[in-house]
């Protein structure tokens, strides 16, 4: 009985976490059915995702994946950012199991929201 | 304890490499043998359309439906021609608002609820109260999880039309005073509906001791097949109901312009009913009175007994509800500190053990108790006191992963 350790890494040891004093772009997603809450702040400088924070409630899926994310587009271009797709989401946090896809992908939701696309 | 596992085959499959020790009983229950063979054997032996074919076989298949209402009926302690076939408790439930919401409420009437109503026994009442200008009431829960009588009380009012309550509350698991409730309400004058979908498929009951005027029930959370339920209603108030599904079968006589209902309990039955599920349901029946519903009730009451005792003595597990497991039916909701219930349900999967986790259609009930979602462990007749310690021990191992 277990979760990747990637999972249990990031769930015991979030990166990222908290808020930005004044962020340029941010977005809260939810679960409804779950109560999972993530909010994700960004500061852009230069076309480029210059710092970002996390902070949240819920299940360990959905906060290792926010903590994850965090990590995979501090430094990025927005534009980057803007590119990440599910897939890498879920390559990232190793194995999902798919009745918890949307726990994992909860996060990115948040990302797309904040960069003003549709999630 | 009983020893029935052998009938349902469906237990010893392996789920990730474990066998399976299925736990949410409360959402749906396996079918024995006898269920799926009679089902089975309904269509490969005697199957046609009912009440309408002149032919052996109709007659055979309509014998076989009114005789599946029949057994239902008995088992409830009713008569058959109260005993209306619906798809299920949520329809019987709509059924039910949809049918006094015409003949018995009007603006600033009131219907009463209780906070701990499955969203079946909320919605139907909050679309009546939205439609007519009624006002739909909540009676509170005490810190307890039991339902506050001197709450409920003072919310019963000469304006109350409608009390539909929970029999069994499938969280709290708290088996509500239905007879004293139902005394109460019919002193103002207010009609009786009871959501029974926890209690007829794990408890005796009978109709006629619980005194209230409309019940309904699940045939797939008592061992029979998906796509039917049961309405049971005292025979003067379906007569007074009008029809909320209108079509074949359901009328006496129809020109272009109108119709004349049928009498109940066809009346509620338009269109082609679940026929070969009403047949199943009755084998269903015929399993359980064969068990005897005072043997399932108490194995329940065991196997609670024993959960509740193993939860409570986890200092990082929180138990909702009664803590008198004689208070209670066959199923316990629980959280683990700090962990998500959808975690623990994950982690449990993988070693076979499955249990609920979510609000359980239960929104209103979980913000009061101030969580946004809870572990749910459920028992019937084919669980065992060892799957209650192998969850026991699984929810140790999920303290240890995410604790």
């Amino acid at each position: 009985m277990s979760y990747e350790e990637v999972i249990l890494d990031h769930w015991r040891h979030p990166r990222n976490k908290g808020r930005l004093p004044s962020p340029d772009a941010s977005a809260v997603e939810a679960n409804p059915l779950c109560g999972d809450v993530v909010r994700l702040e960004l500061a852009l400088r230069d076309g480029r995702v210059e710092d970002v924070r996390f902070d949240g409630e819920g299940c360990a899926i959905s906060q290792a994946a926010a903590s994850l994310l965090t990590e995979m587009i501090k430094g990025k271009t927005v534009e980057e950012a803007r590119g990440l797709k599910d897939e890498d989401m879920l390559g990232a946090l190793g194995n999902v199991v798919k009745t918890r896809l949307s726990c994992a992908l909860l996060p990115l939701r948040a990302l797309r929201k904040a960069l003003g696309l549709g999630s | 304890m009983l020893n029935v596992r052998g009938d349902f085959p469906i237990l010893s499959r392996m789920v990730n490499g474990h066998p399976l020790v299925y736990l949410d009983s409360a959402a749906t229950a396996h079918k024995p043998v006898a269920v799926v063979e009679a089902e089975r054997d309904f269509y490969v032996r005697a199957y046609a359309n009912v009440r309408r074919g002149v032919y052996l076989l109709a007659a055979e298949a309509t014998e076989l439906y009114e005789a599946a209402r029949a057994k239902v009926a008995r088992f409830v302690g009713a008569r058959p021609e109260e005993i209306v076939f619906t798809r299920g408790t949520t329809e019987a439930l709509n059924l039910v608002a949809w049918g006094l919401g015409e003949t018995r409420v009007r603006p600033r009437d009131e219907l009463l609820v209780t906070e701990m109503e499955h969203h079946a026994n909320l919605l139907p009442w909050q679309e009546l109260a939205r439609r007519r200008g009624a006002q739909l009431l909540a009676a509170r829960i005490t810190s307890q999880g039991e339902l506050d009588l001197g709450d409920f009380q003072s919310k019963l009012s000469s304006r109350t039309r409608v009390v539909s309550v929970v029999h069994v509350s499938n969280v709290l698991g708290t088996i509500n005073p239905v007879q004293e409730i139902a005394q109460w309400a019919h002193e103002v004058g207010a009609v009786v509906v009871v959501d029974a979908a926890q209690s007829v498929p794990h408890m005796p009951v009978d109709v006629g001791e619980l005194g209230a005027d409309l019940l309904a029930f699940s045939g797939h959370k008592m061992l029979g097949p998906t796509g039917i339920g049961v309405l049971w209603g005292r025979a003067e108030l379906l007569a007074e109901m009008p029809p909320w599904l209108t079509g074949g079968e359901m009328i006496r006589e129809a020109w272009i312009d109108r119709a004349v209902w049928a009498d109940p309990p066809a009346r509620f039955e338009g269109g082609t009913p679940p026929i070969a599920q009403a047949v199943a349901l009755g084998s269903a029946v015929d399993y359980l009175q064969g068990i005897g519903m005072d043997r399932v009730h108490s194995h329940g009451q065991g196997l609670t007994a024993q959960a509740l005792e193993g939860l409570r003595a986890r200092p990082y597990v929180t138990v909702y509800g009664p803590p008198d497991p004689s208070r209670r039916g066959a199923l316990v909701a629980f959280n683990l500190q700090g962990i998500h219930p959808h975690d623990v349900a994950t982690l449990l999967d993988q070693e076979g053990i499955a249990i609920r986790a979510g609000h359980h259609c239960t929104q209103p009930l979980h913000r009061r108790l101030g969580i946004p979602a809870s572990c749910r462990a459920s028992f019937y007749l084919y669980n065992t006191p060892e799957e209650v310690e192998q969850l026991l021990a699984a929810l140790d191992r999920v303290k240890e992963t995410l604790g």
